[in-house]
């Protein structure tokens, strides 16, 4: 049997109840985009119901340490459809075994979900590295990024305690949101316009100053390494090309 | 005015840059006053060098003015270098706008001695002072104690930096001896303790008073050069475990020496920088921290030097068969740790799922292990039976066989396609 659901986190739960309130059996959790029908298998649309998303939800936290239900939460992040069937049987699985079931790594789903947990907490912190401020204008510093996965809900806090006294934007290109701090709080934005001006921001909106910090920057890259240790093998292990744009030690002046 | 400070940058950072820490973990300093920067617990790289070691601080020094001859440094007296000193206010500068934009985790500051080291800790001080009190910056600061500075003048850096260090440089006293006269070991070792001292007597106010103040909170660590002087890899290693003994160090740093003289007490210029070695030392130095061994487990008179072609904790176990195979689903912990191939993380994993039943090899290879390493010194639910023990020698030649070493590999030119 399939569920189809529309990929949200309400829905994914409300699969999991719906799943618990009938007992049909095995079925693969699939989301409206990637699911092609199927003679002779049956289907269930779920109806996202957030009384009883919360219910899975709360019964969960009983079950999970905190730190498993981040991984739950950065598994959901990956945004990945095969993730959600996984998320969907893992939750399954808490709920059907004894309290600390989440230990064995001998079951695939507990291994899936804290392996793509990894990846997601990975992007994240690569994305808190490797994000490059630049002071545009009006005085606030701004970024524009394409992460793997959807990390932006888990850099907030990060870029909000440290950046407490400038205000900043950080975009995500490739799902056309962003997060901006005003001194206060944090707001999603929605920023249209040109996406070659999103990514990189025309020399003229930029502060005058930018320039010069910049070239500082790049100055710096080159005098820190030391020629007769170069491992090129090693560098792009550490910062794999794809990331080569946001950096400002990486571009050609 | 912007050229002039590019110059400075370069010489300055330049001349930083065989400090090899730059490390940013161990500080939690939260950014309580509203102003910029915080401590991350587990430190963030910022970027790569080519050569491939992390930037995670802007790494320089105030300036490469020194009046001491070390032959081992490139800031020495007798070299024929430019030279250039920044002012406080660039530094500052610098350290703010680079963080601001992301760049940077926060600022290593080094100096050349000038005029003498209570000077010259003066300056350094002025610098992290300005940074915490006026900019409100509470980033990462890495401070390096001058041999010789007065105890007054540390105490206060202490209060500001997150970790300090100072550099043995030399992994023996004689080795120091000959390439430093004017050095010694004692001048290291005063301002650690006189730190480490002071850091747990500030903890130990602060369990009685919330309100003392932070000091030092990243602890301090120190570096050693190697391959200058022809010390063996069991004194440096031992030295290394007197140090972390000692004065509770949080890391020590091994460099290779990389040839910047024609001096001919050291190698000659155009050596290669010992890496494979360096990558030895380190591997030691983590079995030490993490893996529960003991330095005269790995080195002692019969083994003083680390084996080049395999790494140490194999070459522990192949010299140790008798404590081998280890079951995976009944041994403690310490011994899953010793088993070549199994990391601390896929150690834990282990130890917690066998709760659950007997593991099986399909399961360890998904746990993550390097299982054509490990199977060799395992035995596990689905182990096939095998009737004749095999030697060490015959063990080191399988693994041997199929294990890529990155070092071995460049020296025989091959070129990678892939």
């Amino acid at each position: 049997m399939i569920y189809v659901f529309d990929g949200s986190l309400e829905g994914l739960l409300t699969a999991v109840f719906e799943w618990f309130e009938r007992k049909p059996g095995e079925v693969t959790l699939q989301t409206k985009e990637s699911y092609q029908p199927a003679i002779f298998i049956e289907i269930l649309q779920i109806t996202n119901n957030r009384a009883k998303a919360d219910r899975v939800w709360q019964g969960l936290q009983k079950r999970l340490a905190k730190q498993w239900m981040r991984k739950l939460y950065c598994a959901y992040l990956s945004d990945q459809p095969e993730i959600y069937n996984s998320i969907f049987h893992f939750t399954r699985y808490i709920f059907q075994s004894e309290i600390g079931a989440e230990k064995n790594y001998g079951n695939e789903y507990v291994l899936a979900i804290s392996k793509i947990a990894r990846s997601v907490e990975r992007e994240k912190h690569r994305m808190e590295a490797f994000i490059r401020f630049q002071l545009i204008a009006d005085g606030i510093f701004y970024c524009g990024i394409d992460p793997d996965f959807n990390v932006l809900p888990l850099i907030v806090n990060h870029f909000k305690n440290r950046y407490a006294d400038q205000q900043w934007i950080i975009y995500d290109l490739k799902r056309h949101y962003g997060l901006f701090y005003n001194l206060y709080t944090v707001e999603e934005i929605i920023l249209d316009g040109n996406t070659s001006h999103l990514k990189q921001p025309k020399s003229e909106q930029l502060n005058d100053k930018e320039e010069l910090y910049a070239s500082l920057w790049k100055n710096y890259f080159k005098s820190t390494n030391i020629e007769s240790r170069k491992n090129t093998k090693l560098h792009v292990q550490h910062v794999p090309k794809r990331y080569w744009k946001y950096l400002t030690e990486k571009q050609i002046s | 005015m912007s050229d002039r400070l590019i110059q400075k940058l370069n010489i300055l950072a330049d001349a930083a840059k065989y400090d090899v820490s730059c490390s940013s973990s161990g500080s939690d300093r939260k950014n309580t006053n509203k102003g910029v920067g915080n401590g991350h617990h587990s430190g963030i790289c910022h970027t790569y060098t080519e050569d491939g070691r992390c930037v995670s601080l802007l790494k320089i020094l105030l300036t490469n003015h020194c009046i001491f001859d070390c032959a081992y440094c490139v800031s020495r007296k007798s070299n024929d270098i430019e030279r250039a000193a920044f002012t406080v206010d660039e530094v500052v500068e610098l350290t703010m706008n680079f963080y601001r934009r992301n760049y940077i985790e926060g600022l290593f500051l080094s100096s050349g001695i000038f005029k003498n080291a209570d000077f010259t800790m003066e300056r350094l001080v002025r610098v992290v002072k300005k940074l915490r009190l006026e900019e409100n910056y509470n980033g990462y600061i890495h401070l390096k104690s001058i041999p010789g500075a007065s105890d007054e003048l540390i105490k206060e850096a202490g209060l500001y930096a997150d970790r300090m260090s100072i550099n043995l440089e030399m992994p023996t006293e004689s080795g120091l001896k000959l390439l430093a006269p004017e050095k010694s070991h004692k001048d290291v070792t005063k301002p650690l303790d006189f730190v480490q001292q002071q850091i747990v007597q500030f903890k130990e106010e602060k369990k009685l008073i919330k309100s003392v103040p932070k000091f030092v909170p990243a602890g301090q660590s120190t570096q050693m050069v190697i391959g200058a002087t022809p010390e063996t890899d069991k004194e440096i290693m031992h030295t290394a475990a007197a140090f972390y003994k000692n004065y509770a160090l949080r890391r020590v740093y091994y460099s290779g020496y990389i040839p910047i003289s024609n001096d001919t007490r050291m190698p000659i210029l155009g050596t290669k920088p010992p890496l494979l070695r360096e990558n030895r030392l380190y591997q030691t130095d983590w079995l030490m921290r993490f893996y529960g061994f003991n330095v005269h487990e790995i080195l002692n008179d019969a083994n003083p030097h680390l084996d080049i072609d395999i790494d140490p904790k194999l070459s522990w176990a192949l010299r140790n068969l008798q404590h081998f195979p280890v079951d995976i689903n009944t041994a403690p912990y310490r011994m899953i740790l010793r088993i070549p191939g199994v990391g601390v993380t896929s150690a834990q994993k282990i130890v917690q799922s066998r709760k659950f039943g007997k593991l099986h090899i399909y399961q360890l290879k998904n746990i993550g292990i390097a299982y054509s390493r490990a199977k060799h010194f395992i035995t596990c639910a689905d182990t096939p039976f095998q009737l004749r023990d095999y030697q060490a020698t015959q063990i080191k030649a399988f693994i041997l066989a199929e294990s890529q070493s990155k070092y071995l590999k460049t020296d025989t030119n091959q070129l990678i396609l892939f």
